[in-house]
């Protein structure tokens, strides 16, 4: 991270003010008037359109080159994780389950 | 049904957010802890957890951020993960609209996953209660997840700050995504639209400013409606 403590500010300014008003928007501003079904139907599938396509190449991605790589540690984290939680609906359980493989297995193979 | 006064309200509220607080309080301190390990300060990652209060939205943040991303493509990706909120506030309106500015301002503040779900679950349920008591029942579930967030953030900081920086932990934010992946996949429409977003990212990674995430994140978005809206006619 090469950001200087003014630009970590700014992101985390333009954040508050922007989470801010997508929440106070409908209550705020715009009334009791309802939303179309169409945007409450795009609305509701916003977090798991975003960070599949954010986390999946952090998994992919080869350390030292511009291309894939499938390291099967990495896989096996990500796997673990979605699987744990999967089963359990338990959210520590799941984060519990992926840095245990990444961290875990990965320092007794020395992976 | 008995009525309720705002007070017990309050406190039923209180009562009905307890078990959340299981998940928020170990959340925080991923957060902080992995926020101050990558080089915030702890004032700046109070500030994040205070001021933004979006797990989800702070994780994908601080990701791009490891990733030194344009500012804009940092802000941008993360208010995109809080766009349902917008429909969280339109489903509250009905409810809670007729409260002085001031105070919807309050609630427009905590309102997160958890109260959210919470407080329309109790509207639906009592539609009838007057306006004060809905209030009450709003910051009823909000008192105790602020109170456990805000002080989870704080110890999380703290202990960041004692962590060597040689022991990375970096890997811990793409398994903190999936966790909250696989919270996410209900219905083969999340799953469409987790598949597509993944898809695309990868196809569009090598595009300038990471804008192949917001395309990803578009494209999975209609996915996901567009399967919805498909499986509601077939049903």
């Amino acid at each position: 991270m090469s950001y200087s403590t003014a630009e970590i500010w700014l992101v985390i300014g333009l954040l508050a003010a922007g989470t801010f008003a997508i929440r106070f928007s409908f209550l705020g501003l715009i009334g009791d008037r309802d939303l179309p079904p169409v945007v409450l139907r795009l609305l509701r599938y916003t977090p798991v359109a975003i960070l599949p396509g954010l986390a999946m190449p952090l998994v992919l991605a080869a350390p030292e080159s511009a291309g894939w790589t499938a390291d099967p540690l990495r896989l096996g984290a990500a796997a673990a994780t979605l699987m744990a939680g999967w089963l359990t609906k338990n959210m520590l359980a799941a984060i519990g389950a992926g840095a245990f493989v990444f961290y875990g297995l990965g320092a007794v193979f020395g992976l | 049904m008995s009525s309720s006064t705002p007070k017990t309200a309050f406190w039923n509220g209180t009562r009905d957010a307890a078990p959340m607080l299981v998940v928020i309080g170990p959340f925080a301190i991923v957060f902080a802890v992995l926020a101050t390990e990558q080089g915030l300060s702890f004032a700046q990652t109070i500030g994040f957890s205070l001021l933004v209060i979006a797990g989800s939205a702070q994780f994908a943040a601080l990701q791009l951020m490891i990733e030194d991303a344009h500012v804009a493509l940092v802000v941008t990706a993360a208010l995109a993960v809080n766009l349902r909120m917008a429909m969280y506030s339109a489903s509250l309106a009905p409810h809670l609209g007729a409260l002085p500015v001031g105070q919807r301002m309050g609630v427009a503040y905590m309102n997160v996953d958890q109260t959210f779900a919470l407080s329309v679950a109790r509207y639906e349920a009592r539609p009838e209660e007057p306006l004060a008591v809905k209030f009450a029942y709003f910051w009823g579930t909000a008192a105790p997840i602020f109170v456990v967030w805000a002080g989870s953030s704080v110890a999380g900081a703290l202990a960041g700050g004692l962590i060597p920086p040689e022991l990375s932990l970096e890997f811990t934010v793409p398994i903190t995504f999936f966790a909250l992946i696989s919270m996410m996949l209900r219905t083969a429409a999340h799953w469409c639209a987790a598949v597509v977003s993944v898809v695309v990212a990868l196809v569009l990674y090598d595009m300038p400013y990471s804008l192949g995430l917001l395309l990803a994140g578009a494209a999975a978005m209609v996915t996901g409606a567009v399967a919805e809206t498909a499986m509601g006619r077939r049903a």
